[in-house]
């Protein structure tokens, strides 16, 4: 058996070079020490995205992007395609799933500050990526045309169109007209299928390479102390892959258990059902954009959270350069103290939209 | 030059005046606002009226100089003041019952309400004398008219029950006349109500469809059946023409009320027929007669029907439970319920042979639904197989990793 | 066999039967279905020369019933045949060229209007359209 392997290794090595990559493989450590279990987050990112690229390419062999069809061919592929049911859930579930799991690797590398020097542009195509990400859970979400899809769209490019300047014009360029309508799935649909994988892929690409030039971030508490390292390859990647294992198990499960539902197909003319809200990684801006009273000093209230946003956003992107404290190797509580206070802020709202549904009315 | 302006100004003056006094000038609402309670709320709710929209005033029908501040002024050799109760119809028909008139304002309203009314009960009567009975304005109100399209007024569909129930549901009220006094709450319980107040179906029945609304009287025995026919025709053919008809003439039974009653109309279930105690079969057929034998034949059929059709609908909410998608049977389920509908029509001309061919037109349907519904489960139950094959392949791979991984730690790797 | 190679064999082994179960699922899914569209935009409801003129045919339109007129004046139209009342199937009436549906006495013209009865809303029209020998009727639009 490994004597024919070896004989095919040979055959790819002799025209694809492969030894240089392999050596340089052999050669990669990552260390080890009481913080390594968060370097798993990455890789397990990684490879939910490739999930959602397998089972997003196999849904394009049913789904119809016509709001004559949407809805209906989603409801086929979950019952007359064979394992439709299971390719769809994975899917949607799959998209909820890496999202938590990019939130959790971002405020992991982001206490541990791996996005000191040399790693600022990691860090920073990791917020692109976060954001891209989020658009395409916000495409996606449309592509089924059921009543929740419809309105949580409307909604949320109702608060693109509130941006100063500018919204109006970028709420029509995002959907394609002045409302929810084909244009706007067919708009929606290239997002998902073209524009944004493309865009994610170069990120993904510079991010990784990124990552594997420079190993990975060792604290600054535990910088100076000595710690294990294991290879990359094949120790690593092993560890790697019990992760996916178990994680593959969790999806299995609750596709099985708990399959992603078909909805009822949207009405333009239906009134706006109760309590529309759109999905849970948006809802923390979501609750609020509603809690902010009509005005604040002399601002509109809704425009003063969108720039709160902006410019958190931007204060979030740039914490290589602003933790001066960090780039110089030294333990800088402010900004652990701002990552805590975000998260806290992310997780509270989150809650709140869904303990307190009426909230803001 | 200037007398002659003057002289216009004076003239404009003189014409606008007047006609703004009278354009404007209603003292009779002015005086009454500032007055308490009782007389200041006809002026207030005078305000939402439909005859005010139309330039109708207090004085068309009290009387009176609105042009006149002082009260005593006002109330002049026209003034009636507020009429008697027998004396509303009449004068509500002075302008309503005139087509001349009325085709002014809405040539499409009928005139005839008060020569309807003296046909009514309340019509005859408040003849003899009697002011209890409703008269106009107990139906319409007095000051806040609105014509019945308006979701608000007292003569809106859902809100006639409680019009009529006003007196007809107070027993003191209604003691001398020797009448029940639970047509409301009955009605309340009908399905015709849900329809109304719960569907908002505005094409339900409320009190006036079946009693009329001026000429309000209750539907003779004979005429019951012709009533309840204006929406249920099919069903008041069938029994035309099938052997109840002649039975129930012969009898003087009122057709339709003798099995599904009067106001407390309630969605009929298959527990009305057969031979059960409960049945309205037995009220006239006896144990051993055709009668009997056929209603034990029409209620077994029918059960059996819907008892599949509940079955096959426990099976589709199971399979919707553990996950499997079939909105296609639930959808083909309902048209079966449309054959069972179509039965338990036919079960008004009581041809057991005709309701026998309708109950099996939904056999093939309810086969497919059974079949997709086993289907649905057997689907179901081959998830839940091919998870823990997955999963005892993804534990075996699990275990061989941690394994590997355990040799990894313990010394550089052999291969 | 030592110990080490063991656990590749097994390791390996387990791999391929995962994969395997991966697979299965996925080839499956790509093959094609026995119904081969999700939805059926145009259906072949009748064939040309069917129906007399004042006559007419419930067929299946998708999941719901529909009816194909074929009106005294030899037009062809279809609607939907789910009463907007209480959904019951409508029927033509010869006599007066309407559609009628008996639950309730509710009444349509061919165009889909109320004429009379309780029905709140007027009936879905479709389009009608003869080719090669079959008459399609399709959703508008």
């Amino acid at each position: 058996m490994s004597k024919i392997f070896q004989k095919l290794y040979g055959y790819f090595d002799e025209r694809f070079k492969l030894q240089g990559l392999i050596d340089f493989s052999k050669h990669k450590k990552v260390p080890e020490h009481e913080y390594s279990f968060w370097y798993y987050f990455g890789g397990i990112s990684l490879f939910l995205a490739g999930i959602q690229v397998a089972t997003g390419i196999l849904l394009l062999l049913y789904y119809t992007p016509s709001i004559e069809s949407a809805h209906e061919s989603v409801q086929f592929i979950m019952s007359s395609v064979k394992f439709g049911w299971l390719i769809r859930s994975v899917h949607s579930w799959t998209a909820n799933i890496l999202i938590g799991i990019l939130f959790v690797h971002m405020f992991s590398t982001f206490f541990l500050k791996a996005y000191r020097k040399p790693r600022e542009l990691t860090w920073m195509t990791g917020v692109l990526l976060l954001v891209l990400f989020m658009a395409f859970g916000f495409s996606g979400y449309l592509l089924p045309w059921n009543e929740l899809s419809y309105f949580a769209t409307r909604v949320g490019t109702d608060v693109a169109g509130s941006l100063p300047l500018i919204g109006q014009w970028l709420k029509t360029v995002i959907l394609g007209g002045p409302s929810v309508s084909q244009a706007t799935l067919s708009r929606f649909f290239w997002f998902h299928v073209a524009l944004l994988p493309l865009a994610a892929f170069c990120v993904i690409a510079i991010h990784v390479i990124l990552v594997q030039t420079l190993g990975m971030s060792v604290p600054i508490k535990i910088k100076d102390k000595k710690h294990k390292e294991i290879s990359f390859f094949p120790d690593f990647i092993y560890k790697d892959a019990l992760g996916w294992t178990l994680i593959l198990f969790l999806i299995g499960v609750v596709c099985v258990f708990l399959p992603w539902e078909v909805g009822k197909k949207a009405d333009p003319f239906a009134p706006t059902p109760l309590g529309i809200k759109p999905e849970w990684y948006f809802t923390f801006m979501f609750t609020t954009l509603k809690l902010v009273p009509g005005h604040v000093l002399f601002i509109e209230g809704e425009q003063l959270v969108i720039l709160a946003i902006l410019v958190g956003g931007c204060v979030w992107l740039l914490a290589p350069y602003l933790d001066r404290k960090a780039a110089r190797d030294k333990p800088g509580p402010l900004f652990t103290w701002i990552g805590i206070f975000l998260l806290l802020y992310i997780v509270v709202f989150t809650i709140l939209t869904y303990a307190v549904p009426r909230i803001g009315q | 030059m200037t007398k002659r302006i003057l002289l216009l100004a004076a003239l404009t003056g003189l014409v606008l005046l007047p006609a703004g006094v009278l354009a404007q000038k209603n003292s009779c609402l002015e005086c009454h606002k500032g007055l308490d309670a009782e007389l200041k709320a006809p002026a207030v709710a005078f305000a939402n009226d439909v005859h005010q929209e139309f330039g109708i005033a207090c004085k068309d029908c009290h009387g009176g100089n609105p042009a006149q501040d002082d009260a005593d002024k006002a109330k002049d050799r026209t003034f009636r003041g507020a009429p008697k109760r027998a004396a509303v119809p009449e004068l509500c028909a002075s302008c309503h019952g005139d087509a001349a008139y009325m085709r002014r304002f809405n040539p499409s309203l009928r005139v005839d309400q008060l020569s309807q009314y003296a046909t009514s009960k309340h019509g005859q009567l408040l003849k003899k004398g009697d002011a209890k009975v409703a008269v106009c304005t107990d139906c319409h109100g007095v000051h806040g008219i609105q014509t019945a399209k308006y979701p608000k007024s007292s003569t809106f569909p859902w809100n006639i029950p409680q019009t009529c129930a006003r007196c007809h549901s107070d027993a003191n009220y209604m003691k001398p006349y020797g009448i029940p006094t639970d047509q409301m709450a009955q009605y309340k319980e009908s399905v015709h109500a849900a329809a109304l107040f719960d569907k908002k179906d505005m094409s339900a029945p409320t009190c006036n469809s079946c009693h009329g609304n001026h000429g309000a009287m209750p539907p003779e025995v004979k005429s019951i059946g012709s009533v309840c026919r204006q929406c249920h025709p099919s069903t008041g053919d069938l029994f035309s023409k099938g052997p109840h008809k002649k039975a129930f003439d012969d009898m003087g039974l009122s057709e339709c009320e003798a099995c599904h009653g009067n106001h407390k109309i309630v969605r009929p279930s298959t527990a009305m027929l057969g031979t059960a105690e409960g049945s309205v079969c037995l009220q006239c057929h006896d144990k051993g007669s055709k009668g009997y034998a056929a209603a034990g034949e029409l209620r077994t059929m029918l059960d059996a029907f819907e008892s599949r059709v509940a079955a096959n609908e426990a099976v589709l909410e199971l399979a919707e439970k553990k996950g499997v998608e079939v909105s296609d049977p639930v959808y083909k389920l309902k048209d079966v319920n449309t054959v069972l509908v179509s039965a338990k029509n036919l079960v008004h001309g009581l041809s057991i042979p005709d309701i026998k061919k309708k109950l099996a037109e939904g056999d093939p349907t309810l086969a497919e639904v059974e079949k997709a519904g086993q289907n649905a489960l057997d689907e179901a139950k081959f998830r839940r197989k091919g998870l823990i094959i997955a999963t005892v392949f993804l534990a075996l791979f699990g275990v061989a990793l941690f394994f590997k991984i355990r040799s990894m730690r313990k010394g550089p790797a052999a291969d | 066999m030592d110990r080490r190679r063991f656990i590749d064999i097994f390791a390996g082994g387990s791999f391929a039967a995962t994969l395997a179960a991966f697979l299965y699922p996925v080839i499956r899914y790509v093959l094609p279905p026995k119904q081969a569209e999700a939805v059926q935009k145009r259906v072949a409801a009748a064939k040309a020369g069917e129906l007399a003129p004042n006559s007419a045919k419930v067929f299946k339109f998708g999941s719901t019933p529909a009816v194909l007129i074929n009106t005294p004046e030899g037009k062809l139209v279809a609607l939907s045949a789910v009463c907007t009342h209480l959904t019951c199937t409508v029927t033509y009436e010869t006599s007066t060229g309407t559609l009628y549906c008996p639950c309730h006495n509710g009444r349509f013209d061919m165009a889909g209007h109320v004429i009379s009865g309780p029905p709140p809303k007027p009936l879905e029209v479709y389009d009608v359209e003869v080719q090669g020998g079959d008459i399609y009727v399709a959703k508008k639009g």
